[in-house]
């Protein structure tokens, strides 16, 4: 069993290499696309496994648990590596269209496949240190990818993004230590249980802040994320996409694991935190996005405000909210990406990134504005496109916990994300362009059109498919959900059976 | 308006097909109907959240999907013609369309939610309908105003909604008006009742959530006449009649719907005369009517109820008329201002007919449905029990100036002289867009001179529904006899004939009163523009730019964060126990500190990050001292390459600006200081605890007879742990990659 727990890992970095090699040629794009395509299939594959039976685990290096690395996948991480394959293999063929020779030469496709090899490692590893190793691969890889064209606001931003990251890293680091010296194990199932007999429980719940810091800022929570919005607007529109899609959710990915698996002995105190972390980050999130103009500013923005009610669906940590938070992160990530890559296309036919100095799209290029509604009144949170339900599960869970507050509060910022999402609508699209200029798809070659829609159009189908039958997707979260509030079925596949 | 010559083809075709077959359909329902009441079909969709698509066809849903197929039908002929060859009518047809199914998925879904999905699906499709002059920004602005307004009270009736259905314990309609009693004495009904108005009267345009009504008219007129009077602002009013069996009889609706409906006819009527556009004065005559019909189903009286039923049908027809007829007109002649139209009825005379009969209707005149509606409203108002003489007054108010404006919309544009060149010669229009009125006004009359026609078919069951079938309708009739409602009649024809006599005079004084008064419409830029204002002041607040900044509050809310939880949890470390100190100890603590000042009080760059090269080099002392040499020489390795590293980075990097600097930070030495005690603490803390030993154990006794490696922390790193390893070759590999195409892409853009 435990090639298919290797594979997803081991397909990127192959990939990697190749595509290294081959970075003079034309071949070094389609090996990223054949070796997304392939981390597809193995996705599916584990996938299907999980699906049938259960939480599964293997020992790398064959040395038992806790002493080796196991790699464990339960139906949330599973999920997490599918849609990282669905967003790669996207993102990978968008990339056709959208990256020039020069960063393919300076390594873009290898870049690209280690950062999803980390995040990958990241949703399957079973051990702490491991998951910071993963850590440190996606930040040195996601460094690498934001700087590669090398302009000042993209440096500015990278070491904006870099610093503030590492902070993060050497907090996550700390904190291992802490753990460690407290329960003499890394292992995470191991942990679950070693932390039932920690003493001072009281120290647990200190090391567990430490946590909930270091992955906070990886999520991006308030007051934590200024490296996002300093950040995500400069490189490539592949890179920023794969970013918005994929970078933050591995720390909410963490934060879910760490505070449901582990640190679950306090959650009076750590998860009313997370509550009012979940409130402040939802606001500020979608002020922040509303004081923008610039296309992908005013889209970082929304995935601080978005992380928000992932972390609500954490705080209220009903089986209710984690079934939301499982179904927000994966309509999330699909939406999220997907908005990114039409903001390139739409940088490319209008000439800007400032709404307000572009538009004409709606009239010119009425394929786009399709695309791009569909992805943006999800991301609102309209009905019936897969963020409503997102929301919906999210706002029932709140409302029956009796937070009435908080349910408020999340539907308040639901109307403010329509504002924003409107405003780049009423801007880009309906208004007619400043310069007189007619946008159309047409004025980007064959040979680039078409791999970035099919790309766009994937996503958009898969967030349409997602409203309208929402049914599997919710059953399937609720089984996940369940997992996460019942882990003996995950210590149990990682430590054998009990006895 | 129309462009080119060419038809719209499919586009034009298909909307006019699925409208006309989906009326026959429902059409074809009525006996049914009539018979068993209510049909109910149920389909599954999200079963997990207990949603599903199930349906319901009774009186006031059939009504309801008579109207919106019917007056559909006759919409999407009209817009055939009245848009002809527009570039955009592929798009328009098929939001017209897609509004119109969802209308009906709305006034047939039995599951709240299900309604809630259609419902959004209105705002959505109206949302493009009203900007579909989006080059302007005036369009852009009416489209906005709509979304927000109405998406604002639908995420409170979201809430409410699932209050509704938590209550009940089902979400759907057929459990949830039996439920009645229950859900009025449940501890949230107050909450349950307050969402839902917040979602019925932004989406009905009541008073003060109006203003976005008036606005909306930015639409094409077919537009208009069918989602924003016809049929979409009705939506609310469907609601409050929907859930009227469940939510109605308590004071605390009663008040709400009555002086909401009240107060919106009254005003509405008033600011209706007070217009010159044809169109916005339209406009607000739906407003007039949405009071109505919400101030009716505020009450219980079979009466009020009877009202409501019929003059939700009087309304449709005249109204939706009297629109497509301003649409000829302004299609004909170019302008839909009062005081320039005239004399139309020699180059119109269909329309004008046409029009004649709606405003006659309109205005409540016999032998019309209208009359036998007003009839039926003084009865309603008169049966209010609190306060009858309030709610007779404001109903006999409102329809005395609708009986003005009626005049001044569908009478004097025809038939008074013309007075001003019009902009364009009056014509006849196509007979596409003269089927709608027509029809509608035909029926006006038709339906008053024979009201059973309505009574059996649709009133009496729609009346049941509203009432939860605790009530009879009463009857429609012509003559009732000389009664209260009679002479309320008459009083209403005087007052309002009087008030069309001296409408000009009346309409100036009316504009300088409004003028003067509170303008929410006005009040919405300078709203968006706080919103603006305190975004962007947030925004430079937060995300200033600075990295100093955010590194700062990032170690504080670290700081703040552990030091709380300390303090929260009394985690507090007892003084650790000091062994023998030796000089040598206090040399290298000595060294840590001074690199730490260094770094921290030194202006050059180079030379704090050579402190910070000492404070590592004491930290590899302090390995060496405690007998661990082989991690000691790495810390040596590693401090050297990043102190020469960063050195070089920095050298390359000129563009890290020093801006906004001072050397003197106490703020940070104080927050570095404590940061560096809290976590100090915690560490004594933990050293408390035992170590288990479980890990170190195995390792030491597998390394050699399992792994074949006699050093256990190479055993480690290749073996026990080798995915770590080759994750971080990985990261060493790829940080030398990212150096390479940093060094390639900034090479020669030094300055």
């Amino acid at each position: 069993m435990s090639w298919i727990l290797a594979l997803p890992i081991a397909v990127p970095f192959a990939t990697a290499v190749l595509a290294f090699l081959a970075r003079h040629s034309a071949a070094g794009r389609w090996l990223s696309v054949a070796g997304n395509a392939a981390l597809l299939v193995a996705a599916v594959l584990l996938m299907g496994t999980v699906w049938n039976e259960g939480v599964i685990a293997a020992q790398m290096g064959g040395w038992p648990a806790p002493f080796g690395i196991t790699l464990v996948a339960d139906l949330l991480s599973g999920v997490m590596v599918l849609i990282t394959a669905i967003t790669g293999l996207a993102v990978s063929v968008y990339a056709l269209g959208d990256i020039n020779e020069r960063k393919e030469y300076l390594g873009y496709h290898a870049l690209f496949n280690v950062l999803i090899a980390g995040v990958c490692g990241a949703f399957l590893t079973g051990d702490l240190f491991n998951l910071y190793v993963w850590f440190e691969v996606m930040l040195i890889a996601s460094f690498g990818l934001l700087i590669l064209g090398g302009k000042p606001e993209q440096i500015d931003g990278g070491i904006k993004y870099v610093t503030l990251n590492l902070v993060s890293t050497i907090l996550f680091l700390s904190g291992i230590g802490l753990l460690y010296g407290m329960t003499g194990t890394l292992n995470m199932a191991d942990l679950a249980q070693a932390v039932d007999g920690v003493e001072n429980q009281g120290l647990l719940t200190v090391v567990a802040m430490t946590f909930m810091i270091a992955f906070g800022v990886k999520a991006a929570v308030f007051p934590l994320f200024f490296w996002l919005p300093a950040a995500y607007h400069t490189p490539a529109f592949s890179v920023s996409a794969v970013f918005a899609g994929l970078l933050t959710k591995v720390g909410v990915y963490a934060l879910i694991r760490m505070f449901t698996l582990i640190f679950d002995h306090d959650t009076g105190f750590t998860h009313t935190i997370l509550l009012w972390v979940a409130a402040f980050t939802m606001v500020t999130g979608v002020l922040g996005a509303a004081a923008q103009s610039d296309f992908r500013k005013i889209l970082s923005f929304h995935i601080v405000s978005q992380i928000g009610y992932m972390i609500l669906g954490l705080a209220l940590y009903t089986p209710m909210a984690l079934v939301g938070a499982v179904f927000y992160l994966v309509h999330h990530i699909v939406v999220k990406a997907n908005l990114f890559l039409i903001a390139g296309v739409s940088q490319r036919i209008t000439g800007g990134s400032d709404v307000y100095r572009i538009g004409g799209l709606y009239k010119s290029a009425p394929l786009l504005a399709v695309l791009f509604i569909i992805p943006a009144f999800s991301l609102a949170g309209f009905p019936p496109l897969s963020g409503f339900w997102a929301k919906y599960i999210i706002v029932k869970a709140a409302l029956e916990a009796q937070g009435w507050l908080i349910a408020g509060i999340a539907l308040a910022v639901g109307l403010m994300t329509i504002y924003s999402m409107t405003k780049i609508w009423a801007e880009a699209f309906w208004k007619a362009h400043p310069d007189g200029r007619q946008p159309r798809l047409t004025d980007m070659p064959q040979a680039h059109r078409r791999p970035m829609l099919l790309a766009i159009g994937g996503l958009a189908t898969l967030t349409v498919i997602i409203g309208l039958v929402p049914e599997p997707f919710v059953q399937f979260a609720e089984r996940a959900a369940a997992q996460l509030l019942d882990p003996a079925a995950y210590v149990a596949a990682v430590l054998g059976d009990p006895g | 308006m129309a462009g080119g010559r060419r038809g719209n083809g499919l586009a034009g075709v298909l909307p006019i097909a699925i409208s006309a077959a989906l009326f026959l359909y429902f059409l074809a329902m009525i006996p049914d109907v009539a018979a068993s009441g209510a049909l109910v079909i149920h389909w599954q969709w999200v079963p997990s959240l207990d949603i599903a698509l199930s349906w319901r066809l009774d009186g006031l849903s059939l009504t309801f999907a008579l109207l919106i197929s019917g007056i559909g039908t006759l919409v999407m002929l009209y817009s055939n013609s009245y848009l002809r060859g527009h570039p955009q009518y592929a798009r328009f047809a098929l939001f017209l369309t897609s509004f119109m199914l969802a209308m009906l998925g709305l006034v047939l879904s039995d599951n709240l939610i299900a309604l809630f999905v259609f419902w959004e699906l209105t705002t959505i499709t109206s949302y493009l309908l009203i900007g579909f002059g989006h080059e302007t920004p005036k369009g852009r602005r009416s489209a906005l105003q709509a979304l927000f307004v109405t998406g604002a009270g639908a995420l409170a009736m979201l809430a409410g909604l699932i209050l509704l259905g938590r209550a009940a314990g089902s979400f759907e309609l057929s459990d949830i008006l039996r439920m009645g009693p229950e859900i009025r004495a449940h501890e949230h009904y107050t909450a349950i009742l307050i969402l839902v108005l917040a979602g019925a009267f932004t989406k009905s345009a009541q008073v003060p959530f109006h203003f976005w009504l008036p606005n909306a008219m930015a639409a094409p007129t077919p537009v208009s006449a069918f989602l924003h009077s016809a049929t979409m602002v009705k939506a609310g009013v469907y609601l409050m009649a929907r859930l009227h069996p469940t939510l109605s009889g308590t004071d605390a609706w009663l008040w709400s719907l009555t002086i909401a409906g009240a107060v919106t006819a009254v005003y509405a009527s008033f600011k209706a005369l007070s217009q010159t556009d044809l169109k916005q004065a339209l406009a607000y005559t739906t407003l007039m009517a949405l009071g109505t019909l919400t101030l009716f189903l505020g009450q219980q009286s079979g009466y009020a109820i009877t009202a409501f039923a019929t003059f939700l049908i009087v309304h449709s027809l005249y109204k939706a008329a009297l629109f497509l007829v301003v649409g000829c007109i302004d299609h004909a002649t170019g302008t839909r201002e009062a005081e320039v139209l005239g004399g139309l009825a020699r180059a119109m005379p269909i329309t004008a007919a046409a029009a004649a009969l709606s405003a006659l209707s309109m205005a409540g005149f016999p032998p019309f449905l209208g009359f036998i509606g007003k009839e039926l409203k003084y009865a309603g108002a008169l049966a209010v029990a609190s306060e009858p003489m309030f709610v007779a007054g404001a109903v006999l108010l409102s329809n005395a100036l609708m009986l003005a404006v009626a005049g001044v919309v569908a009478f004097r544009p025809f038939w008074r002289r013309n007075e001003q060149p019009l902009p364009r010669a009056p014509h006849e229009a196509p007979w596409p867009m003269l089927a709608g009125p027509v029809i509608l006004a035909i029926l006006g009359a038709l339906f008053g001179l024979w009201p059973d026609l309505l009574q059996t078919t649709l009133v009496d069951r729609t009346v049941q529904a509203v009432t939860g079938g605790d009530l009879e309708a009463k009857e429609l009739k012509l003559w009732a006899g000389v009664n209260m409602p009679l002479i309320l009649s008459i009083a209403t024809f005087v007052l309002g004939l009087l008030l069309y006599a001296v409408h000009r005079p009346l309409r100036r004084g009316l504009q300088a009163f409004f003028a003067r008064m509170i303008s929410l419409d006005g009040r919405w830029d300078g709203f968006l523009d706080a919103v603006k204002g305190l975004s962007a002041w947030q925004t430079r607040t937060i995300q200033n730019g600075r990295l100093q900044s955010y590194l700062t509050i990032t170690f504080a809310v670290v700081l703040v964060t552990l030091g709380g939880t300390m303090l929260a949890r009394q985690v507090w470390p007892a003084a650790p126990e000091v062994g023998e100190v030796r000089w040598s100890h206090i040399a290298i603590v000595l060294l840590i500190i001074g690199g730490t000042l260094l770094a921290a009080f030194t202006r050059s760059r180079i030379t704090a990050v050579a402190g910070l090269g000492v404070v590592g080099i004491g930290v590899a002392m302090v390995f060496i001292v405690f007998g661990a040499p082989d991690v000691a020489i790495t810390q040596l390795l590693v401090e050297t390459l990043v102190v020469v590293l960063v050195a070089v980075a920095m050298l390359r990097l000129p563009f890290l600006d020093r801006k906004g600097e001072s050397d003197w930070r106490p703020g940070h030495l104080l927050l570095g200081t404590a940061l560096g005690a809290t976590v100090t603490a915690i560490l004594l803390a933990v050293l408390e605890t035992p170590l288990d030993r479980r890990l170190t154990d195995f390792f030491e006794t597998a390394s050699w007879p399992e792994a074949f490696g006699r050093n256990v922390v190479n055993v480690i790193l290749v073996d026990f742990r080798a995915l770590d390893t080759f994750g971080e070759i990985a990261v060493v590999v790829i940080a030398a990659l990212a150096a390479y195409a940093l060094l390639r892409t900034t090479a020669g853009r030094r300055p």
